[in-house]
């Protein structure tokens, strides 16, 4: 469990960051490296060079107004959690997070670099999702906006170029009158869940997201859905797996239960 | 009189240490100093033949030293090119099969050691490891006791129908017992295989001193003794050349007891060849995938009981999943055929196993080593006969207690020691009365429907078990009383964290009559003691306890001997309170132990005051030498306890779990445990032993597994994916109650507690489940997922049905 030889950089600025990146078409960004350090250690990544990232205090700032809440790339799945401005503006993020693994990741993992990260079994990637947040990103041609709904391409893949470094992500303010929910299960506390649902409620609308039971984030609108068809109604947009921990049954009937709970909460809060 | 320590809570002396992180582990020996680092190459096929491994890429590669695959081994040390040792034979084990250190042409599990690497660092060793290239030509993998029993293919060649071993033991005629009984049930249960998983992996540290031909062995293991002879063997030295002294070790649970590991020989070989210390550190992945598994088994059984629920006959069947290979013998599968008859006597009994090789990881014990198998087995017939009555669970199994007044109560079969299964002592209605108490048994009835009534499900479950604790050979203690006063013991078996430093020294305090603090323990060092056998089957305190206990009070003898003479006093006049012996009645006449073992050791030389005492001028009847024909110089005690047969502790446990009804999650609402190990040494440190055995059984019964897919890989050999237990997963509190009934077989009249909280985790979980949900549990561990599924399979009624049935109501 020792990584394969690889390059060290620690860049004090973004472009000297941009340039270390677009040097070396094997090198990887390294922000908490809760999720990288850990595959390199299990030699099931080997990139010639790590481009750290936390040399950028810019990158850490969160940011919350009436309009949203925008997190910095290094800011911490901590940090982000114990905002209580992001909490306000946006209570979908916080409920979320506190779904992340275990206080002593969130101490390190950066909301961004788990974005990023494109894993389908991640909490933020489906928050972003059901959100309709955003990206920005910078790049040797400049900088760009992704919209979620464009982000997510497969599993553990997202449209980011290799030569991009993604300065921070965007979530829209909850609308006034509106609510939202989110619930996971996982096996053990703190562990990638087995399903997960997030729900907003806005009016009529009725829209919620999926982790874990679907290859990427998926969002589903359930809206004028009978309440007691909400998860069956979802499950012809998921496509649930069997492995080690459960079967693609029980991640169904998971589903039905969550998204009936999950809309539930967030149709409270509405009112 | 000095107040006794023996059954107080004394305050682990070990924590201190060991919380502030100044534990020192095999990974800390020689840290900085030029020690090489080894890592191994390790077959990624569950059965293949190994054609041929292309080191030649490896050598030349900066910072590696050596490159050994099999064909290096002979030239190194003949006997290395031997199979490792089978350390447990049996004649039962018709074909008994181990490992060789370095795979000789087959490899038989994915992990099996096939090239070993020896490097500057274990980056360089890994890197190196990494450009191995290996020529295999795959074979058919036989994963589970479903192929292993089909015998399409065969793990080793030469052993017809994979079977390792077949053994039958029986006391009556159970199958006629069986015929003749007015009811009759069978069942089918299944456990399946887990690990220990200690937070410190297997480890090895090996210094070779060329100028006095001398090893020293550094290695986390549960047995320093047999480590040393098994390394004397395989590197052709004397065994006064092999030093093994075990450091603090992070956890063995049973992993650590199985020896010699390929490492554990490879290590101190390369160290003598290179001329270097080297070190091996296993990494996770390694310790899922080459060091052992235990638990799974397949059994069947038939049962003939009568209208009370007394079992008349019982017949059980089971298949053992030994994996690759059999170092450690029959020892999983005897314990399950004998202890799962647990605190019971059924009118006849008769087991047969079958030991079955699969292209596995080995199995060796791990804590209950087999128990907890068979108290699935016994305890879901006791539960299953209840129900068949519809009886009383408890009631049915005090109908098959064995009774107080029936001790020592002989089964008629022979346990793993070689010896009787005969019990000790025990009281089992007065632990199954404090256990009802303990759970709030009668009142559950009432607190189940009152749940039921607000559609919350809830179960209650009960296991009983007995554990032969304590088996031999035996083990040895030495005493030495220093001239400070103070008192330093050694005994030989090895130590993983029960607080043997603690317990061991609240033994030799109270016989000595000295401070705890005077006292300290050294454990699995072989130059401190040489004679040993390890520290496994709960057998530390019963075993070592006991032999300090007669080192100490032979060291006692010689005190009062010496001190009575100093003192012109008769011995039975004396008592050692806070390190003096005086004159009981006459304080002022009194003598230090200190000074007493200054003039145990008549001296030429002084070099304090004190030791002027007993120099040639000062001591001595000048008619008699120095040091009596009969006597020795010094003040020390040495013994061994090596007892006729294994103490039986035994225990209860009950849980109340909450199944949900919609997501099938378990949860655990109350958990209750009533131990009897004898008298308690430090009831502090046996809670402590019931609590991480109760974690650990809660990992066996609702979360961990081994998960083979058909091809023979391990698809979760990491903490990502084997679901040991968080803090959040296990019980916040465990309330315990003990019982001590004394063994009769030692001089302190205690029994073993290390593996007994783990024992029933399975059987009990299995029962509550059940009592919650209404139909039998007959596989475990069980998950949500898999509930869910049984549900479904015994049609109770899902979310779905139940909402499609509302539907309905509402639309007609
Ligand atoms: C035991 C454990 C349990 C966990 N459980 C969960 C869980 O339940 N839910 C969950 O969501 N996560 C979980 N995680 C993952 C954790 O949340 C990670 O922190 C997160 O996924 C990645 O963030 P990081 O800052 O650590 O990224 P890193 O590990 O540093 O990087 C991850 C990947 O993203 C890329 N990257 C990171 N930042 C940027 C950037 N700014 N621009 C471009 N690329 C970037 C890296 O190159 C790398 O490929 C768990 C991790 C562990 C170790």
């Amino acid at each position: 469990m020792k990584p394969a030889p690889f390059d060290y950089v620690r860049p004090g600025s973004l472009d000297d960051a941009l340039a270390a990146l677009a040097g070396d078409p094997g090198a990887k960004v390294l922000a908490g490296g809760q999720s990288l350090v850990p595959l390199l250690s299990m030699r099931l990544a080997a990139p010639s060079r790590l481009v750290d990232i936390n040399g950028l205090p810019e990158l850490s700032g969160i940011e919350a107004n009436d309009d949203g809440v925008r997190v910095g790339a290094l800011a911490r799945h901590a940090d982000v959690l114990a905002s209580e401005d992001v909490r306000r503006v946006q209570p979908l993020v916080s409920l979320a997070l506190a779904n992340v693994a275990h206080a002593t990741i969130r101490n390190r993992g950066t909301t961004v670099g788990s974005i990023v990260h494109a894993d389908a079994a991640a909490e933020m990637p489906m928050v972003l999702c059901l959100l309709g947040g955003s990206v920005d990103v910078a790049g040797p041609a400049g900088r760009r906006t992704i919209p979620a709904d464009e982000l997510y391409v497969g599993p553990l893949e997202s449209s980011l170029h290799h030569d991009e470094i993604a300065l921070s992500a965007y979530f829209p303010a909850l609308n006034p009158g509106a609510g939202v929910g989110f619930e996971e299960i996982a096996r053990r506390h703190g562990d990638y869940a087995l399903c997960g649902v997030g729900a907003v409620v806005t009016g009529d609308t009725v829209v919620a997201g999926y982790l874990s039971v679907c290859d990427v984030p998926t969002v589903v609108d359930l809206s004028g859905v009978a309440d007691a068809d909400l998860g069956d109604a979802a499950l012809e947009h998921l496509d649930p797996g069997d492995d080690i921990h459960a079967s693609a049954d029980y991640r169904a009937q998971l589903v039905r239960v969550l998204t009936a709970r999950v809309v539930g909460a967030a149709r409270k809060m509405a009112a | 009189m000095t107040t006794k320590l023996f059954g107080t809570r004394v305050q682990r002396v070990e924590d201190q240490r060991f919380l502030r992180g100044r534990g020192r582990y095999v990974d800390d020996v020689l840290s900085g100093q030029r020690v090489l680092h080894a890592a191994v190459l390790r077959s990624p096929h569950a059965h293949a033949r190994v054609l041929e491994v292309h080191v030649e890429d490896v050598l030349d590669v900066d910072g590696v030293h050596a490159v050994w695959t099999y064909e290096d081994l002979a030239e190194l040390s003949a006997p290395m090119a031997d199979p490792l040792p089978l350390l447990i034979p049996h004649p039962t084990l018709t074909h008994g099969r181990t490992q060789h250190a370095l795979a000789d042409g087959e490899v038989n599990y994915v992990g099996e050691a096939i090239a070993f690497v020896v490097a500057d660092d274990r980056y360089v060793a890994e890197d190196a490891v990494g450009r191995i290239r290996v020529d295999y030509e795959v074979l058919p993998p036989v994963v589970g006791i479903a192929a292993a029993r089909a015998a399409t293919n065969l793990v080793h060649e030469d052993v017809p129908g994979n079977v390792g071993a077949r053994m039958e033991q029986s006391n009556g005629d159970a199958p006629a017992a069986i015929a003749a009984a007015p009811h009759t049930l069978s069942l089918d249960l299944l456990v399946e295989r887990s690990s220990c998983q200690p937070m410190e992996g297997r480890g090895t540290v090996a210094r070779w001193d060329p100028d006095i031909n001398r090893m020293t062995v550094w290695s986390s293991t549960q047995t320093s003794t047999g480590v040393r002879a098994a390394i004397a063997v395989k590197l052709g030295l004397d065994l006064g050349q092999v030093d093994v002294v075990t450091p603090d070790v992070g956890g063995g649970f049973g992993v650590k007891i199985n020896h010699p590991w390929p490492e554990e020989l490879l290590v101190p070989l390369a160290a003598r060849a290179l001329g270097r210390p080297v070190k091996f550190i296993e990494d996770r992945r390694e310790h899922f995938i080459s060091s052992a598994h235990e638990r799974g088994q397949v059994h069947h059984v038939e049962v003939g009981y009568d209208d009370d629920g007394r079992v008349l006959g019982l017949d059980v069947q089971f298949w053992h999943d030994h994996g690759a290979y059999t170092p450690y013998g029959l020892i999983v599968p005897i314990i399950t055929s004998t202890q799962l008859l647990g605190p019971y006597k059924p009118g006849a009994y008769r087991v047969r196993f079958e030991s079955l090789y699969t292209n596995t990881v080995m199995v060796t014990p791990y804590r209950g080593a087999g128990r907890p198998q068979g108290c699935f087995v016994m305890e879901r017939t006791m539960d299953a006969i209840a129900e068949a009555l519809g009886k009383d669970r408890a009631e049915v199994r005090a109908t098959n207690f064995i009774q107080p007044d029936e001790f020592p109560y002989d089964h008629g079969l022979i346990f793993q020691d070689g010896r009787e299964l005969e019990y000790d002592s025990g009281d089992y209605p007065a632990s199954l009365e404090k256990i009802k108490a303990l759970v709030g048994w009668d009142e559950f009835p009432a607190y189940k429907a009152e749940m039921a009534a607000q559609g919350r499900h809830v179960g209650i479950g009960l296991a009983c078990y007995v554990e032969g604790t304590g088996v031999g050979p035996y083990e040895g203690a030495h005493v030495h009383i220093e001239t400070s006063g103070k008192v330093k013991v050694a005994t030989g078996l090895t130590t993983q964290g029960q607080g043997h430093a603690t317990v061991f020294a609240q033994i030799v305090a109270d016989v000595l009559g000295v401070p705890l603090s005077d006292v300290e323990v050294v454990t699995g060092d072989t130059r401190r003691m040489p004679y040993a056998v390890g520290t496994f089957a709960s057998r530390a305190a019963v075993m070592s306890g006991s032999a300090i206990h007669l080192a100490a009070t032979r060291a006692k003898e010689k005190v009062l001997r010496i001190a009575a003479d100093a003192l012109e006093a008769n011995e039975d006049d004396l008592e050692i309170v806070d390190g003096v012996v005086s004159v009981r009645g006459a304080p002022s006449s009194s003598i230090a132990l200190g000074t007493v073992a200054v003039l145990s050791n008549p001296l030429r030389y002084a070099f304090d005051e004190q030791s002027k005492l007993a120099t040639q001028f000062s001591v001595g009847d000048p008619g008699k030498p120095p040091v009596a024909e009969d006597d020795e110089p010094g003040l020390e005690g040495k013994d061994f306890y090596s007892p006729e047969r294994s103490t039986f502790a035994s225990g209860m446990h009950a849980v109340i779990v909450e199944t949900d009804p919609l997501t099938a999650e378990i949860r655990i609402l109350k958990y209750a445990v009533v131990h009897d190990c004898g008298h308690l040494i430090n009831p502090m440190i046996v809670e402590g032993q019931i609590h991480g055995g109760v974690a650990q059984g809660v990992g066996g019964a609702l979360y961990e597994r081994m998960a083979y897919d058909e091809s023979g890989q391990l698809l979760n050999a990491s903490f990502m994916d084997f679901l040991m237990p968080y803090v959040t997963e296990v019980p916040t509190s465990i309330e315990i109650d003990h019982l001590e009934t004394p063994s009769p077989l030692n001089p302190l009249g205690i029994k073993g507690a290390g593996e007994a909280g783990v024992i029933p985790s399975a059987a009990v979980f299995a029962s509550a489940i059940s009592d919650a949900e209404g139909f039998p549990i007959t596989s475990m561990p069980i998950s949500p997922s898999e509930l869910y599924a049984l549900r479904l399979q015994n049609s109770v009624v899902d979310e779905r049905a139940q909402r499609a049935s509302r539907d309905t109501k509402e639309t007609s």
